[in-house]
C-alpha cells in the first residue's frame, strides 16, 4: 500500500473518491460495494438510497462481528447481577470476557458478575452426543456457588446446529430453583449479518423475561428509561450525574451500569429516552404497546446535545420546576464547556475526520466534532440499517431479506391491566403542536454535508483507500483498524472502547473528548514518522566536514 | 473485590468453567499464520470468530492484523461453506495478492462437516488460484484443544508445504512455538551467533512488532517465505521447542522426509536455554562462542546476586504447558516454589511434567490441566502466594488478594513491550528474573516497616 499522500479533498470529489475505492473489486462485489456507498445529498429521501444490513463479502476483510457479540457482548455485557452463560466452546466466552469495558458501580449489594467469564466449555462429547445436560448441570454449578437472582443462557454457532435446546433447559432449570430467573438467547454467530441481529434477539429476552417483573412503585419524580446507552468508559455514570441534578429519575438504563430490578421495573416509568436508536428502538416501540410509555430519541453526546436531550424531556413532563432545573444545571455546566472549547478549537478547527463505528454511535460523534469546529468527511456505520442512514421514514420501504427474517419479532399488545397512557390526548396534541417529536428519527445522512461519503460496512481495504486519498486528520473506528490506521501516520481513536479513555457523555465527558482530541490531532509524535536523513535524501553520500 | 464471589471452599465442577485458561483453537492458527511472509490467515466460519480473534491479537501485539472470513450467515451454515470459499479465494487473490492464503476452520464450519481439502482442490481446479501462490489449511475445532492446539494445527500444515529437492540446504529447521515476535528474533539473534543456518517457523518477529513510518503494509517485511518453508524437507533436522506447540509439525518432517528431530522445552530460564544451546551445538558440530558463555554467565551471576530475595518464595502460574514447564523448572532452580499450577490445554502429560519438575522442592503442587483460573484462585486463597505469573487476566486476583504479579503469556492487553523484549535464551532469562525482583522488592519496600526501610538491597 502506497504511503499516504498530500492530496486533500479539494483535488478529489466523493465521485472520484468513490470510483477509486470500487477500482480493483470483481465485478460483482465493486457492484454490491456501490450500493453501500452514497454520496450525501443532505436531503430526506422516502426511500432508502443506501443498502445496508445486508450480508459482507467472504474473503473482504469486514469491521464487523456476530450475533452473539452484539447480544452478550453489547447489550446483556453490561448488567452486574445477571450471571451470563455461554453455551458453546471455550472462545466465544473468553473473547467476550471484560473486553468491552462495560464499567459498573456494583453498588449497596455488591453482587456482581461481570469480571467473571462464564462457559459449558463445550468439547467434542457434547457436539456429538448433545450438550443439554452439561448446561443443565453448568446452570445447577452456577447456582449452588453464587445463588444469583438470574442466569442468562447464551447460544453460540454449533449449538444451533445440533439443535440443544436451551430455552427448554432453561425454563426447567427456573421452575426446579424458583428464585431464580433462567432464560436463554438464540444468538449463534450466523444469525442475520451483524451484530445488530444480536441486540435483536437480546432485547426480545429481555421484554419478555425481565421487563414488567417487578411492578414496586420506585420514588422520585419525572421517571424515565435510558435506552440504548452501554456505559463504557463511564458515560452512564455521567449521565447520571446530571439526571441526579435536574431532578430526573432513571428507572433503568438498558443496560449501562444495569441491574435485574432496573430491567423488572422499567415499566413503570413515564418516558423512554432512546440513545442509540439502532441497538434498541423496537424495545421503545414494545415499550409504548404494552404499557402505554411514549419514547424520544436523544443524544447525550456532545454539550449541546446533552443541552437540548435535557430540555427535550423537561419539555414533555412540561412542569415548571423541572424545565426551571433543566435551565438552572445548563447554565451551571456550559461555562465549563465553553471555556474549554474557546482554548481548543483554535487548534481544532477545519480539521477533517472520518468516522465508522457503530449504528448510531458515528451520529452522536458528529456532534462533539461539529463543537469543535472540525469537519465530518466521510462517516458510516458498522451495522446500521437505512433507517439509521435516512431517517425513520424510510421504515415502510425496507424489504426483508432471508437474514432479517430469521430474527424474531415479538407480537406485543396492550397489557391488560398495566397499560396507561401517560398523556391524554389533549396533552398529546398541545406537544404536537409545539413541535414536539416523539418517535422521530432523521438519521445520520440529514446531519452530513453536501458531498460527503456516507459508506455502509467500510472494509479495511477501503479504509486505507480513503485514508490514503482524502488524508484526513483523525480516524476513528474499532481495534481491528487503529493501527493499520496509524501505519499510515493518521491518529487513530476508537469510538467503541474509547482507547480506554472516557466519559464523553454529558458535559463533564464532552470537555474529556475535545480534550482528548486535542491531543491526538496536535500530538508531535505524527512528526516523528520520517528521519532527518529521509526528509534530506539529497545529503546522503556526502561529509559534511570534509 | 473484583473477585468477591470467588468462594474458598472448592466443590468440584463437571460442567461449569469459570475464568478460562485457555482460549479457542482458530486464534492460535491465525497466529501461527502471520509467521508465514505474505500470508493472509482466513477464517472459515461466521465473521464472529474472525473478528474476536483479530481483536484479541491486536489488542496483545499492538499491531495491525489482517485475516478474511468465508462471512457466513445461516444459509452457508445449512448448505455448507464451500461457495462462500470459493468466493472468498476469488475476492482475496484479486484484492490483497497475498502468497499465501492460510486456512483455518471454526466450530461452525467443522460441525457442519465442510471438507477443506476438497474445497481447496476445487479451487485450484477452477483456476482460483493464481500461479505461485497457496493454499494451506488446518483443522481448527474450537470445541477440541486450545489455543495451543490450534497454533500447533496451522505449524503442522506449514511443515506441509516442505517439496524435499533431494539437495541438503546445510539448514537446521527450528520451530520456535507460540512466544512472542521478540522472542523469535532472539532465536535468530542466538543461532547467528553460533553460525548455525536456520529455518524459523513461524517467525512473527518482523510482522508483529513493525515500525511506525507513515507506511502500512498488509504483507510487512517478516515471516518465513515460501521458498523457507519449501526447503524445510532439504534440512539436517529439526529442533521443535515444546512439546505442544511444535512437537507435531517436526514430526510430520520426520515421518515425510526423514527429517530427524528433537523435541526440546521452550528455551525459557537456565536450563531450558542450556540444552536448547547445546542441541544447536551438536547438531551443527560447532563450538559455542564466548559470546553466549558469557551471556549464561551474567544470567547465573544475577540468580546469585538475588538468591536471597527468590529462595522460598511461593508462585502460582497460570498459562500454555509449554512455557509453565520452562517457567517452572526456572523457578524451582532459583529454588523458587511454584505451587498453584494450572492450564486450560488439555493434557494429561503436562501434570506428569510438573510432578517430575518439582519432586525435588519437597512438597506437593497443586497442578491441573484443563483447569480454569476460578480454581487457582481458590488454590490461592487457601495457600497464599508470594507471586503470580501469567496473563492479563491474572490483574483481578493480583489486585483482590494483594499479591505481586508479573505478567507473561498470552493474552496481555494492558501492557506493552512483550512485543520487543524478549523472555527466552539468557537475555531473556535476565529480563524475567528483572520482572520478578522488580515486583518482590517493590513489595517489601511497600511492606517494610519504617525501621526496616532500608536503601542498600
Amino acid at each position: 500500500m502506497a504511503t499516504a499522500t498530500k492530496n486533500k479533498l479539494v483535488q478529489w470529489g466523493p465521485a472520484e473518491v468513490k470510483s477509486a475505492l470500487l477500482e480493483k473489486y470483481p465485478p460483482k462485489v465493486g457492484r454490491k460495494r456501490a450500493k453501500q456507498i452514497m454520496i450525501n445529498e443532505a436531503l430526506q429521501n422516502e426511500t432508502p438510497e443506501l443498502t445496508a444490513n445486508v450480508r459482507t463479502i467472504p474473503g473482504i476483510i469486514t469491521m464487523r462481528g456476530c450475533t452473539y457479540a452484539g447480544c452478550k457482548g453489547v447489550i446483556m455485557g453490561p448488567t452486574r447481577d445477571i450471571v451470563n452463560l455461554v453455551h458453546g466452546p471455550i472462545g466465544c466466552s473468553f473473547y467476550a470476557w471484560l473486553t468491552r469495558r462495560n464499567q459498573t458501580d456494583a453498588g449497596p449489594t455488591g453482587e456482581n458478575y461481570m469480571n467473571y467469564c462464564f462457559s459449558t466449555d463445550m468439547q467434542e462429547q457434547d457436539i456429538i452426543f448433545g450438550g443439554e445436560k452439561k448446561l443443565a448441570q453448568a446452570i445447577q454449578e452456577a447456582y449452588d456457588l453464587f445463588h444469583p437472582k438470574s442466569i442468562a443462557v447464551f447460544a453460540t454457532c454449533p449449538v444451533g446446529l445440533i439443535g440443544d435446546d436451551i430455552h427448554t433447559v432453561s425454563k426447567n432449570m427456573k421452575e426446579k430453583f424458583g428464585d431464580c430467573n433462567v432464560y436463554a438467547f438464540s444468538c449463534e454467530g450466523y444469525k442475520g449479518v451483524s451484530q445488530s441481529a444480536g441486540h435483536h434477539i437480546a432485547n426480545n429476552q429481555v421484554f419478555r423475561h425481565l421487563v414488567g417483573q417487578n411492578d414496586e412503585v420506585k420514588p422520585g419524580k419525572y421517571k424515565i428509561n435510558l435506552l440504548g446507552e452501554y456505559n463504557i468508559g463511564g458515560d452512564g455514570f455521567e449521565i447520571d450525574r446530571i439526571f441526579k441534578k435536574c431532578g430526573i429519575t432513571c428507572i433503568s438504563t438498558f443496560s449501562g451500569n444495569s441491574t435485574y430490578d432496573q430491567f423488572a421495573s422499567s415499566h413503570t416509568a413515564d418516558l423512554n429516552a432512546v440513545m442509540c436508536h439502532r441497538s434498541i428502538n423496537y424495545v421503545a416501540d414494545m415499550m409504548e404497546t404494552k404499557y402505554g410509555i411514549p419514547w424520544v430519541k436523544v443524544n447525550f453526546i456532545g454539550a449541546k446535545a446533552t443541552a437540548k436531550s435535557l430540555r427535550k424531556i423537561a419539555e414533555y413532563f412540561g412542569e415548571k420546576e423541572l424545565i426551571d432545573t433543566v435551565e438552572k444545571v445548563i447554565a451551571e455546566e456550559m461555562p465549563g464547556v465553553e471555556a474549554a472549547l474557546a482554548e481548543i478549537t483554535p487548534r481544532t478547527e477545519n480539521k477533517t475526520v472520518m468516522m465508522f463505528v457503530g449504528g448510531s454511535r458515528a451520529h452522536h460523534y458528529k456532534e462533539l466534532f461539529d463543537e469543535l469546529k472540525m469537519k465530518t468527511i466521510s462517516a458510516g456505520y458498522e451495522f446500521g440499517h437505512e433507517d439509521d442512514y435516512e431517517g425513520r421514514q424510510v421504515l415502510p420501504n425496507i424489504k426483508l431479506d432471508a437474514d432479517s427474517r430469521n430474527i424474531e419479532e415479538l407480537e406485543v399488545e396492550p397489557d391488560e391491566t398495566r397499560f396507561k397512557p401517560r398523556k391524554s390526548d389533549k396533552e398529546m396534541k398541545a406537544l404536537d403542536k409545539a413541535g414536539y417529536k416523539f418517535k422521530q428519527y432523521d438519521g445520520l445522512a440529514a446531519d452530513m454535508d453536501k458531498g460527503t461519503l456516507i459508506i455502509d460496512d467500510l472494509n479495511q481495504y477501503e479504509a486505507e483507500k480513503l485514508v490514503e486519498l482524502m488524508k484526513p486528520d483523525l480516524f476513528c473506528a474499532g481495534i481491528k483498524e487503529k493501527y493499520s490506521i496509524q501505519k499510515l501516520g493518521v491518529p487513530m481513536k476508537q469510538l467503541h472502547s474509547y482507547d480506554s479513555g472516557g466519559p464523553y457523555a454529558g458535559f463533564l465527558g464532552a470537555v474529556n473528548f475535545y480534550q482528548e482530541i486535542d491531543r491526538l490531532v496536535n500530538s508531535k509524535v505524527w512528526g516523528y514518522m520520517k528521519a532527518p536523513w529521509q526528509k534530506n535524501p539529497q545529503l546522503s553520500g556526502s561529509f559534511a566536514w570534509e | 473485590m473484583l473477585l468477591r464471589h470467588t468462594p474458598t471452599e472448592i466443590t468440584e465442577r463437571t460442567a461449569l468453567t469459570i475464568n478460562p485458561a485457555k482460549t479457542c483453537q482458530p486464534i492460535g492458527a491465525m497466529y501461527a499464520a502471520l509467521g508465514i511472509h505474505g500470508c493472509l490467515p482466513h477464517s472459515h466460519g461466521s465473521q464472529g470468530c474472525c473478528a474476536y480473534h483479530r481483536s484479541a491479537l491486536t489488542r496483545h501485539y499492538k499491531e495491525p492484523v489482517s485475516a478474511s472470513t468465508s462471512s457466513f450467515t445461516e444459509g452457508a451454515s445449512v448448505f455448507g461453506g464451500q461457495a462462500n470459499m470459493l468466493q472468498a479465494i476469488n475476492n482475496i487473490f484479486t484484492v490483497y495478492n497475498p502468497e499465501v492464503i492460510a486456512i483455518h476452520t471454526t466450530c461452525l464450519s467443522e460441525t457442519i462437516g465442510d471438507d477443506l481439502p476438497q474445497i481447496k482442490k476445487k479451487a485450484v481446479a477452477e483456476g482460483k488460484v493464481p500461479e505461485g501462490r497457496y493454499l494451506i489449511s488446518a483443522s481448527t475445532p474450537s470445541y477440541a484443544g486450545s489455543h495451543v492446539t490450534g497454533f500447533s494445527n496451522m505449524v503442522k500444515a506449514m511443515a506441509g508445504m516442505a517439496e524435499p529437492t533431494g539437495k541438503k540446504n546445510g539448514k537446521v529447521n527450528i520451530i520456535p512455538g507460540w512466544v512472542e515476535p521478540a522472542d523469535m528474533e532472539e532465536i535468530k539473534r542466538i543461532t547467528g551467533m553460533i553460525g548455525v543456518k536456520t529455518i524459523l517457523f513461524p517467525d512473527t518477529s518482523g510482522v508483529l512488532n513493525g515500525p511506525l513510518s507513515g507506511e502500512y503494509k498488509m504483507f510487512p517485511d517478516g515471516g518465513t517465505t515460501v521458498a523457507e518453508l519449501k526447503s524445510t524437507g532439504d534440512s539436517k533436522g529439526t529442533l521443535a521447542l515444546g512439546e505442544w506447540c511444535s512437537a507435531d509439525a517436526a514430526r510430520e518432517l520426520d515421518k515425510q522426509h526423514k527429517v530427524p528431530c528433537s523435541v526440546l522445552d521452550m528455551p525459557f530460564g537456565l536450563m531450558a536455554t542450556d540444552r536448547f544451546i547445546d542441541a544447536l551445538r551438536t547438531i551443527a558440530g560447532v563450538s559455542i562462542p564466548d559470546v553466549i558463555v558469557n551471556e549464561r554467565g551474567q544470567l547465573v551471576d544475577m540468580i546469585s546476586d538475588m538468591h536471597q530475595y527468590l529462595y522460598g518464595k511461593k508462585v502460582a502460574l497460570v498459562g500454555d504447558p509449554d512455557q509453565l514447564i520452562a517457567m517452572t523448572e526456572f523457578l524451582v532452580s532459583m529454588d523458587m516454589k511454584p505451587i498453584h499450577i494450572v492450564t486450560g490445554t488439555p493434557g494429561k502429560k503436562f501434570e506428569k511434567r510438573i510432578k517430575e519438575l518439582t519432586k525435588e522442592m519437597g512438597r506437593e503442587v497443586n497442578v491441573k490441566a484443563k483447569g480454569d483460573m476460578f480454581l487457582l484462585h481458590q488454590w490461592i486463597k487457601n495457600e497464599p502466594v508470594d507471586l503470580i505469573i501469567g496473563n492479563t487476566y491474572c490483574k483481578y486476583i493480583a489486585r483482590d488478594e494483594d499479591i505481586p504479579y508479573v505478567r507473561w503469556g498470552f493474552p496481555i492487553l494492558d501492557r506493552q513491550g512483550h512485543q520487543y523484549f524478549p523472555t527466552v535464551g539468557y537475555k531473556g532469562g535476565l529480563r524475567l528474573l528483572e520482572k520478578i525482583l522488580g515486583v518482590l522488592l517493590d513489595r517489601k519496600d511497600r511492606d517494610d516497616s519504617e525501621s526496616k526501610f532500608e536503601l542498600v538491597l
